[in-house]
């Protein structure tokens, strides 16, 4: 089949000039031309030379950190800026959410927006109106139909803004970070939205930092670094790559992670999994962790704290030996290896960061947010040999007993 | 629907003509910004619609007071709040039209910055909302011109129209220009107001170019492209047709204004969303 987007050697130039204001003054660009000077400018590419293939059906998410040109692409496929030089090859309609309620006006009703914005977005006028009574419904707005906007609370607006923009029915569906705002429960809703949406077989692009969002939505993934592609994959693989690309680490390689801060006493972090170095496990399988320690004042009772966060970096589980006796030598040492081992990891399938604490028994001498991520392989631990949804575990237990009689 | 999916989009760095398929594709969009901005242009107002009435009204008023009592500013025969409130109605379109247009872009910089169409459907739709004042206020000018008893030509169904249609295609032209240059240079915003008051007194709109006895200065002042909509305005009334020459010159200086309008609308609106 051929792919649904090809996108050829895309990419984009933009020319910064050295000054205040954002926009031009004629004024300036007069004594500038009356001094002869050269303008002042910088080239910059946001973009150079990307290229990837989309299959239709296929939702790709695309991830990268700010600056490294997401949203210079997503501008180019929606065709709100043209690409300095390339060509990209779409074989169905393109409809982007850059943002969700553009041209929201409060002076309007309800109703008068659904029909401006959904106008704006690329709807015909009957289409509008045909599916005019399900947008309401998604948007659980009707009794304030034809309030103006201005009276409306943000939630509301949202819930609005998103409704019209759920029932656009393009063939490949542009979204940028739209779960950034709203409520768990809306979330929840646009969630699923999107999920219905790319399993009736359309193409989704989804820009989000938010990981659990992409792991669940996107089947293969894009990590984009400084306007360049630096690996394409599944979606797994991407994001691993992307959480481990942090700024605090100067020199990692799998499953050793190297300090070269010669103030803070970690040096360097061995992880271990199922008894080899590596980052990656399997659910109920082994993970350890050996810090190799040089402080420079003799330490007493060491402390190491482990925080488990899910790829949201909401903390689940959080241990430290302070809260286990034995094993330990008391005496005061300057430098030495501090281990933890956690014999069966009960994660469930995904990935996770683990902040690491060093400190005594009094303070934290030295704290590495997302230190590091692991990712979980699923495993088939139920007697069925089926996982539970994705969405809702985090843990899992085993063994489980069920039964059922009749009274 | 399997027939979209056969079509092909290519994206690629653009070239120099205005899409016109495109644009028709669009065509929805139209009404949906003059709707847009009619509605709020008129919503929490008191008088509503009769502001695009009261306006032209003061404004006879006020000339008729000044420049036909006072002055005795010749009127081709009409009444002179006839006079000038029929070159006030068709100037109308062009000044509010114009101011609509040149600020449109930056006005609607949030939607242009976050979703793609053919931009010069924003500065197109904000003259339309100038000509909805403009049908308005023409209701009230057939009631003066009832009141007044003025004889009309036959010639109003096609010289009204073709005035409109000129006063539109004028301010489309300027307007477009200037609504690119508003995003560009931002100075331009304090420039507007100043132009459309200078030009309204540089075009035949209170007074009749006849009034200047130099042909020369005559021939100057009809390069303003509304020269020659506001003379078919009046045409059916004054019965009196105007010098060819400077029929000529200003339909010429029309199309030139909507040319170079709409070249370098086209030239820069690629990169709005960049510098908007």
């Amino acid at each position: 089949m051929k792919p649904i987007l090809e996108i050829q050697n895309i990419s984009k130039k933009f020319r910064i000039s050295h000054q205040t204001a954002g926009y031009l003054s004629l004024r300036e660009r007069m004594t500038n031309v009356l001094k002869f000077e050269k303008n002042n400018t910088e080239d910059f590419w946001a973009l150079k030379d990307v290229s990837f293939d989309v299959q239709p059906g296929d939702s790709i998410g695309i991830i990268g950190r700010n600056g490294a040109g997401k949203s210079t692409l997503l501008k180019i496929l929606s065709k709100i800026t043209p690409p300095t030089s390339g060509k990209i090859i779409s074989r169905g309609r393109i409809a982007s959410l850059l943002e969700v309620g553009t041209g929201f006006h409060p002076e309007l009703t309800g109703r008068e927006n659904i029909f401006f914005n959904g106008s704006l977005l690329g709807m015909k006028r009957k289409e509008i109106e045909s599916k005019f009574d399900e947008i309401v419904d998604f948007s659980g707005v009707e009794k304030f139909l034809d309030t103006p906007l201005k009276h409306y609370s943000s939630g509301m607006q949202l819930r609005l803004a998103f409704a019209v923009a759920a029932f656009l029915e393009p063939e490949i569906l542009i979204i940028d970070e739209v779960l950034a705002v709203g409520d768990a429960e809306f979330q929840k809703k646009c969630l699923g939205k999107m999920e219905d949406v790319s399993k009736s077989g359309r193409t989704i692009l989804f820009v989000s930092h938010n990981m659990t969002a992409v792991d669940l939505l996107c089947n293969k993934s894009v990590l984009l670094s400084g306007g360049r592609i630096i690996k394409e994959g599944s979606t797994k693989d991407v994001i691993a790559q992307y959480l481990n690309e942090g700024d605090s680490k100067e020199n990692q390689t799998d499953g050793e992670i190297i300090f070269c801060d010669t103030d803070l006493p970690i040096k360097k972090i061995e992880v271990i999994a199922d008894g080899r170095k590596s980052m990656t496990t399997k659910m109920g399988g082994s993970l350890s962790l050996q810090v190799h320690f040089e402080s420079k004042a003799p330490l007493e009772e060491p402390v190491l704290g482990l925080i488990f966060k899910d790829s949201q970096r909401s903390p689940l589980l959080g241990i430290n030996n302070r809260h286990y006796i034995g094993n330990f030598n008391l005496q005061p040492m300057m430098n030495g290896i501090i281990s933890v081992e956690i014999p069966k990891l009960t994660l469930f399938e995904g990935i996770y960061f683990i902040d690491v604490h060093f400190g005594n028994l009094f303070r934290d001498i030295q704290v590495i947010q997302d230190c590091f991520s692991i990712n979980v392989e699923a495993l088939n631990f139920s007697n069925k040999g089926q996982l539970p949804e994705r969405k809702l575990n985090r843990f899992f237990i085993d063994p489980v007993l069920w039964s059922l009689k009749e009274n | 629907m399997s027939q979209l999916r056969e079509e092909e989009f290519i994206i690629e760095p653009t070239g120099n003509l205005f899409n016109f398929k495109e644009i028709w594709h669009y065509r929805e969009l139209f009404y949906f910004f003059t709707w847009r901005d009619i509605k709020i242009k008129y919503k929490q107002t008191m008088l509503g619609f009769l502001w695009a009435i009261l306006q032209p009204l003061l404004m006879m008023t006020i000339f008729t007071l000044f420049f036909g009592r006072a002055l005795n500013i010749p009127s081709q025969n009409l009444p002179y709040p006839v006079y000038v409130f029929s070159g006030l109605l068709i100037w109308n379109i062009f000044s509010t039209g114009l101011s609509n247009a040149a600020n449109s872009m930056v006005n609607n910089a949030s939607i242009i910055k976050k979703i793609y169409f053919p931009r010069l459907i924003v500065p197109v739709s904000s003259i339309l909302v100038a000509l909805f004042d403009f049908l308005m206020a023409l209701i009230l000018f057939m009631s003066i011109l009832i009141f007044y008893q003025q004889p009309v030509s036959w010639t109003i169904i096609f010289y009204w129209p073709f005035a409109m249609l000129l006063s539109v295609i004028a301010t489309l032209g300027l307007g477009s220009w200037l609504a690119a240059l508003n995003v560009k240079y931002r100075d331009f915003r304090y420039v507007i107001p100043f132009l459309i008051q200078v030009l309204f007194f540089l075009t035949p709109v209170i007074y009749p170019i006849t009034l200047l006895k130099y042909p020369m200065l005559q021939y100057a002042l009809a390069t303003s492209p509304m020269y020659v909509a506001v003379e078919f305005f009046r045409l059916p009334l004054t019965g009196s047709l105007p010098n060819l020459d400077l029929v000529w010159i200003s339909l010429g200086s029309n199309i030139v204004f909507l040319l170079i309008g709409l070249i370098y609308f086209r030239k820069t609106e690629d990169f709005f969303a960049d510098i908007a």
